[in-house]
Formats: structure tokens, C-alpha cells, sequence
């Protein structure tokens, strides 16, 4: 099935869109409305809550050119150091373009 | 671990985490405003390669405004032309915002203390940082749907204002990722990981976490790898328990 990228095609190209992604942003509150929030519950969302950045990031970090391996070091290491996000991330920012400007 | 374990003792000074009122919401906008300022530079980035992939600038805006999540929308400019077909458009939107799902889950527990029209009001603008912001608050005990919903806020803002901006001057930053700014995101997540509590427990489940990440990422469709990733997590979490702590 396709649709044309008219005026209307493109417009419910968008609508369909954004009520997918919606439905991502309301689903997983809506299912869990029908689970008991056990103790096990809780440390399952706990853990997971953690593991979604880790898993996000994951890819990034091992696979990502040199400037975005070092610029997660670099955040690291300040956010280790300093424990305030705001230079930690300035610091990874920076480290990605130096590196990507040498290499380049 | 969290402090949601607590929920059965009487709230202290009629504060509970769920709560929050304007000045929360305002607190989490303001927390997010600097990195808001990036996610501006993506939305000109966004709005230029709109423009150059045949969209006009009506269609580009209310994509940015109704859509509201990047990665998406950047994958969905891939599969567009003169026709687009419908089936791929949404089994990748859905895959690559799927970690919207974890999210609603996680944030349940404070959630369901408010009425529907107000929780399902505010996951309207979750989204990474924002969603990450609340849950490190709720790690220390402190409420976290203002900082959501604030947060949210200013990232829905500055993501439609670059977008716009894209449309006429897009042209000034073409090539973001010279420039580092393609990791903003990725730091501000890590940073909010490593601010966070740290346990042995913790360590253990975030290495199957990010193992399950990268298999998933080599083996598995293209997009699946947070999913399976955080579900890997989560697992390890629900079969290897805390010692509860409430005295």
C-alpha cells in the first residue's frame, strides 16, 4: 500500500506518523495500568529504566567513529569528576569536533 | 532502590513524587533549555534535509510539531518520494520510537497516581531527555513529572523552532556532525547513566544490557537493538531482586 506525496498524501503520511509514535508514548503506560505493581514489577521497571539509555548508547560507543567514542569517554570522565551534566557534555561535544576536524 | 518503594508510608509535608505544579514544570524547562539549544541546531538540520527531500514547509513544520521525535522522522525522510509506502513508513516509526513504550512503563509508578487527562497529557511531549531527567529525580527522591513535563516542553519548542529555522537558513549548518553535534544527545543520556545510582547490581545488569544491545544491533532488524537491550535489563532486574529495605 502506498500514498501519493500530494498536499492530502503528504498530510496523512504525517498523521499516520504521529499517531504510531503516539501510540508509542501512551502504549506501554496503558498496558502497564493492567499489571499489579508487585515488588518483582518494580525491579523490573527499575532495572529496565537504566537499561534503555545503556542500550541506546551502546551501539554509539563501540561501534561510532574514534570522535564519538572519545566524546563519550570525555563525558564520562567529567560527569565522573565534576558530576554536573552540563560540562560533561560540553567536554564530549568538543572532543567529537576536535577529533573529526584532525581527522578530517 | 527507588523511592516509590516508600509508598506505603504517609507522605511528608503533603508532597508526594507524582506531584507538581507550575513551578516544577517551569524548574524542568529551564533545566533543559542549554540542551534545547542544541536540539535546536538538529531541527534546522532537519528542516533543511526536509526541504532538499521535496517536503514544503508547511509539511516539514507540522511533521516536526506532530511527530516530535527526531530519529523517526529523519528515517522517514529516507523512505519518502513520490510515493511512500506504508507499511515500511510505520514498522520503522514504530521500531525506532518503541523505547517510548519503556518509557510510559517505567514512569508508571508515579503515573497512575494522576487522574488519565493529566498523565496522558503529560507523556504527550516524553521523550529521551526529558524522560531520563524525571527518572534521575525519582532516583533521589525527588518528584519528577514537572521536570517531564517542563522539560518536554522546551524540547517540543526549540525541536519546531530549528525546524523552522531550517526551512530558510538550513544551509548554515549543513554538515553537523563536523561539528560534534550529532553527540549531544548521546552525551546528555550519558551523562544522566553516570549521575545516576551506581550498584555492582546495577553494573552487572547494564553489561547484559548493553551485550543484548549489540547483538541485537548485529543480528537482529535494524532498530530492534534498544528494545531487546532494555528488556534484557529488565529481566536480569526482575530475577535478581534487591534485599527490600523498608524497615
Amino acid at each position: 500500500m502506498t500514498l501519493e506525496t500530494t498536499t492530502i498524501g503528504a498530510l496523512a503520511i504525517i498523521l499516520i506518523m504521529a499517531l504510531v509514535t503516539l501510540a508509542t508514548r501512551w502504549g506501554g503506560m496503558f498496558v502497564m495500568s493492567f499489571i499489579p505493581i508487585s515488588y518483582r514489577v518494580q525491579q523490573f521497571i527499575s532495572a529496565m529504566s537504566g537499561s534503555v539509555l545503556v542500550a541506546l548508547l551502546a551501539p554509539l560507543a563501540l561501534e561510532g567513529d574514534l570522535g564519538a567514542r572519545l566524546a563519550l569517554l570525555a563525558t564520562a570522565v567529567v560527569m565522573l569528576t565534576v558530576k554536573k551534566p552540563l560540562p560533561a557534555i560540553a567536554a564530549g561535544i568538543l572532543v567529537a569536533a576536535l577529533v573529526r576536524q584532525l581527522a578530517a | 532502590m527507588t523511592a516509590h518503594t516508600n509508598r506505603n508510608t504517609p507522605p511528608k509535608g503533603g508532597t508526594e513524587l507524582h506531584d507538581f505544579g507550575y513551578q516544577d514544570v517551569w524548574l524542568g524547562f529551564r533545566q533543559l533549555v542549554p540542551l534545547s539549544l542544541f536540539v535546536t541546531l538538529f531541527g534546522l538540520a532537519f528542516g533543511l534535509a526536509a526541504t532538499q527531500t521535496g517536503l514544503d514547509g508547511a509539511e516539514t513544520v507540522m511533521m516536526s510539531a506532530l511527530v516530535f521525535a527526531g530519529a523517526s522522522q529523519f528515517a522517514a525522510l529516507e523512505l519518502w518520494g513520490p510515493q511512500v509506502a506504508i507499511v515500511p513508513l510505520t514498522i520503522t516509526v514504530f521500531a525506532i520510537n518503541a523505547r517510548h513504550l519503556l518509557m510510559g512503563a517505567s514512569l508508571y509508578p508515579w503515573l497512575r497516581h494522576l487522574p488519565p487527562a493529566k498523565r496522558y497529557g503529560v507523556m504527550l511531549v516524553a521523550s529521551d531527555a526529558n524522560w531520563a531527567l524525571a527518572m534521575q529525580a525519582f532516583a533521589r527522591g525527588k518528584p519528577g513529572i514537572g521536570l517531564l513535563l517542563g522539560g518536554g516542553i522546551a524540547l517540543w519548542v526549540f525541536w519546531v523552532l530549528g525546524t523552522l529555522l531550517g526551512l530558510y537558513f538550513g544551509k548554515a549548518i549543513q554538515d553537523p556532525v563536523r561539528f560534534g553535534l550529532d553527540m549531544v544527545m548521546g552525551c546528555f543520556l550519558l551523562a544522566m547513566v553516570v549521575g545516576g545510582p551506581k550498584s555492582p547490581r546495577i553494573f552487572i545488569i547494564w553489561t547484559l544490557a548493553a551485550s543484548a544491545s549489540l547483538l541485537a544491533y548485529r543480528y537482529l532488524p535494524e532498530n530492534s537493538h534498544v528494545v531487546v537491550g532494555a528488556l534484557a535489563g529488565g529481566a536480569l532486574g526482575a530475577l535478581w531482586m534487591e534485599q527490600p529495605h523498608d524497615p
